[in-house]
């Protein structure tokens, strides 16, 4: 199996008087939620696989404040956006790669009129670009034949008009990608945006997630893919209460690529 | 050319005075309205918004997006709408200087041409319309089957009143064709249906012309007053309003002035909050935070409401209405109208002066079930044809809840709490942020 990860802190780069290519915003469902956790280590391991310098704030990063933001406390929100910025441009970041929608909604869009002005990019389009760089390579095999249905993050699509960078990496898997009835523009919501993911959904005849999942059910997947840890684990329990249950695995984008390279 | 200048053209030049002083003092009631809203700074980038303006008004692409059938029909009643408005251009100087049909001479074979393609626009626009009814009324679509009362009689008002001022025009067309005095056969449609009025005497004729066009020409002038109280008022305000759409990123939300203000000085040690503003004394009230009634929206949410024609695409998309909750994003573009007509209204009574009602858009029209039922998914900004943004109306509501209520339910508490405390949405602490690394 594949060496132990290698995730340096921008404390200890700094005390080295090393400066990383990139900073790694981990966000809080990728630092504690056991699912995510495993979706930042994938994501790691592609990093260290690639070769990039990168490093992550560890205990130094907190919050972007988005949760609190979509609820609508604009307090919570901008301490910590302020606070966020303060370390950040302690450390003169000049570039951040997350694996979650929502800090990168937020620190690419909400944060430089507070004065954090850096270059954001979602991991999905990060690997896209390592792929086409040839700085990562991915050998076709494990999903060759294979049907992965991909489920549009509102944060990434919509938001913020990434449809084509998730899509090129599965593609790239030689596996066949095979679309919702909603996809793109018009994909369905997960459920778990707007701070929903923190509280039980108001009353209805079903939730989001079952919905969306059926959805992806109609497809005949072998893989359900996703690029939010949110929409992770909306989806996994759509699964879970599906008859599909337990041979319908839901996997990031990064996890798809640690799959088939066996990092 | 001939005039024959009368009696007539004195009472058609009245009743269009009339028409235009009555639609414009709406109009004006409708603009103080809008303006009833804070103000926003939406004209930057102004080529961008012509552009947008262009493809999206204009050109109606968002409008043929996905939905085939009604885009196709919309398509064809909006061609209608803009192009044989260039003949009513010449009704209305007809009408004005007792003249008949006066750009036919000097315009010739392309007057023939014009009219021709009228007339099969006017046909098509029948078609669409009887569509557009069935739709409504047959074969409901879904998204209209909770429309009730005016909001449904209003859509098939609009379209009745079309279908009607279209057959007036071929009519006028088909009696005008049978005249002794006239010196063509009628055009492609007309022409056809001039077969009708066979038979009938010069004098009929001339009585059944007359009649065609003044019903045509006042029904065109009362349906402009209609507007103001429809949601056929889309028509007009779908170009500004489109031209006024938020161009930075769906999911980027504003970031409230006065709240970064306050943040900013709890995080400035050597900020004195007692200190007086450099401008002198502060004697306004400050403003509150978010939004509990209209009077707290921007005044491009404002025209947003006037702009919605009601065809609930948003609703259709909506992750939250469609899984059955309150939700419903057409619901809070016609509540936010209805509640700025109501507020207008107050104003009108009282002298201009708006008196506490002891009502607001919040809680009289709009529920908070409703308000946190949203995903924020920009499902319904992404569906409106004529860009039209929800999702920021029920986020600035959420502001006030949260921020001057502070009335949200204990799980959005607890998370908040978190956040402040852990720097994290969940209960754990900030140290062990890092200890994923060596799991």
């Amino acid at each position: 199996m594949a060496e132990p990860i290698k995730v340096p802190t921008m404390a200890e780069m700094n005390a080295e008087g090393k400066f990383p290519e990139v900073l790694f915003w981990v966000g809080c469902a990728g630092s504690f939620d056991d699912r995510a956790k495993k979706i930042t280590k994938a994501f790691v391991k592609i990093l260290n696989k690639a070769n990039i310098s990168f490093a992550v704030l560890g205990t130094e990063e907190s919050c972007t404040g988005d949760p609190a933001k979509r609820a609508g406390n604009e307090f919570v929100f901008m301490m910590q956006a302020m606070q966020n910025i303060e370390v950040l441009n302690g450390y003169e970041i000049k570039k951040i790669v997350t694996t979650c929608p929502h800090c990168f909604n937020t620190l690419a869009n909400e944060y430089p009129e507070l004065g954090g002005n850096y270059e954001v990019v979602h991991h999905t389009k990060f690997i896209n670009n390592l792929l086409k760089e040839g700085k990562l390579t991915v050998e076709g095999g494990t999903y060759k034949g294979k049907r992965i249905t991909y489920h549009d993050p509102c944060y990434l699509g919509r938001a913020n008009g990434i449809y084509e960078a998730p899509r090129e990496v599965i593609q790239r898997l030689d596996a066949e990608l095979v679309e919702m009835r909603r996809c793109k523009s018009n994909g369905l919501c997960c459920g778990a945006g707007g701070a929903q993911m923190f509280k039980e959904p108001e009353k209805g005849n079903k939730d989001v997630n079952i919905e969306r999942t059926q959805e992806a059910l109609e497809t005949k997947p072998d893989y359900v893919a996703a690029a939010c840890p949110f929409c992770n684990t909306m989806m996994s329990d759509g699964v879970k209460s599906s008859e599909r249950e337990g041979q319908l695995p839901v996997l990031d984008i990064a996890e798809l690529i640690v799959q088939a390279e066996d990092l | 050319m001939e005039i024959h200048f009368g009696w007539q053209n004195i009472v058609f030049m009245v009743a269009l005075g009339v028409a235009i002083h009555f639609f414009s003092r709406s109009f004006k009631k409708i603009w103080r309205n809008i303006k009833l809203g804070k103000d926003i700074q939406r004209n930057d980038r102004s080529s961008e918004r012509w552009g947008i303006m262009a493809r999206v008004a204009m050109g109606q692409t968002k409008m043929v997006k996905r939905r085939y059938v009604a885009g196709f029909f919309h398509v064809l009643i909006y061609a209608g709408f803009i192009l044989i408005n260039i003949e009513v251009a010449e009704i209305l100087i007809d009408g004005i200087l007792g003249t008949h049909r006066i750009f036919a001479e000097p315009l010739g074979p392309v007057y023939d041409a014009a009219i021709h393609f009228f007339e099969i626009l006017a046909v098509l626009v029948i078609v669409a319309c009887v569509v557009f009814l069935w739709r409504r009324n047959v074969n409901v679509v879904d998204r209209f089957k909770d429309l009730k009362g005016w909001p449904k009689k209003d859509g098939n008002y609009i379209l009745i009143i079309e279908l009607v001022l279209m057959l007036a025009l071929l009519t006028l067309g088909a009696a005008e064709a049978n005249m002794d005095s006239m010196n063509h056969n009628g055009w492609v449609i007309s022409g056809l249906l001039a077969p009708i009025f066979s038979g009938f005497s010069q004098e009929t004729l001339h009585v059944i012309e007359r009649a065609a066009w003044w019903f045509h020409i006042i029904g065109i002038l009362l349906f402009l007053n209609y507007l103001p109280f429809s949601k056929h008022f889309h028509i007009i305000m779908a170009f500004p309003n489109v031209w006024y759409s938020k161009l930075e990123p769906k999911g980027q939300f504003s970031n409230n002035p006065a709240v970064k203000k306050e943040v900013e000085m709890m995080m400035d040690p050597n900020a004195d909050p007692f200190a007086a503003d450099a401008g002198g004394e502060e004697t306004e009230e400050p403003d509150r935070f978010g939004a509990k009634d209209v009077t707290d929206l921007n005044w491009v949410q404002l025209m947003n409401a006037y702009s919605c024609t009601e065809c609930g695409r948003c609703t259709a998309s909506c992750p939250a209405n469609i899984t059955g909750k309150k939700l419903s994003p057409r619901k809070i573009m016609m509540d936010t109208r209805d509640r700025l007509e109501e507020v207008g209204q107050n104003i009108d009574a009282n002298g201009g002066e708006f008196k506490d009602d002891g009502k607001s858009l919040l809680d009289d029209y709009i529920t908070r079930e409703e308000l946190w039922a949203c995903t924020t998914c920009n499902a319904c900004t992404e569906a409106c044809p004529v860009n039209i943004d929800p999702m920021g109306i029920i986020v600035d509501m959420r502001r006030y809840l949260v921020m001057e209520e502070s009335s949200a339910s204990s799980q959005i508490n607890t998370m908040m709490t978190n956040i402040e405390n852990n720097a994290a949405p969940w209960a754990y602490a900030q140290a062990d942020r890092a200890n994923w690394i060596n799991e």
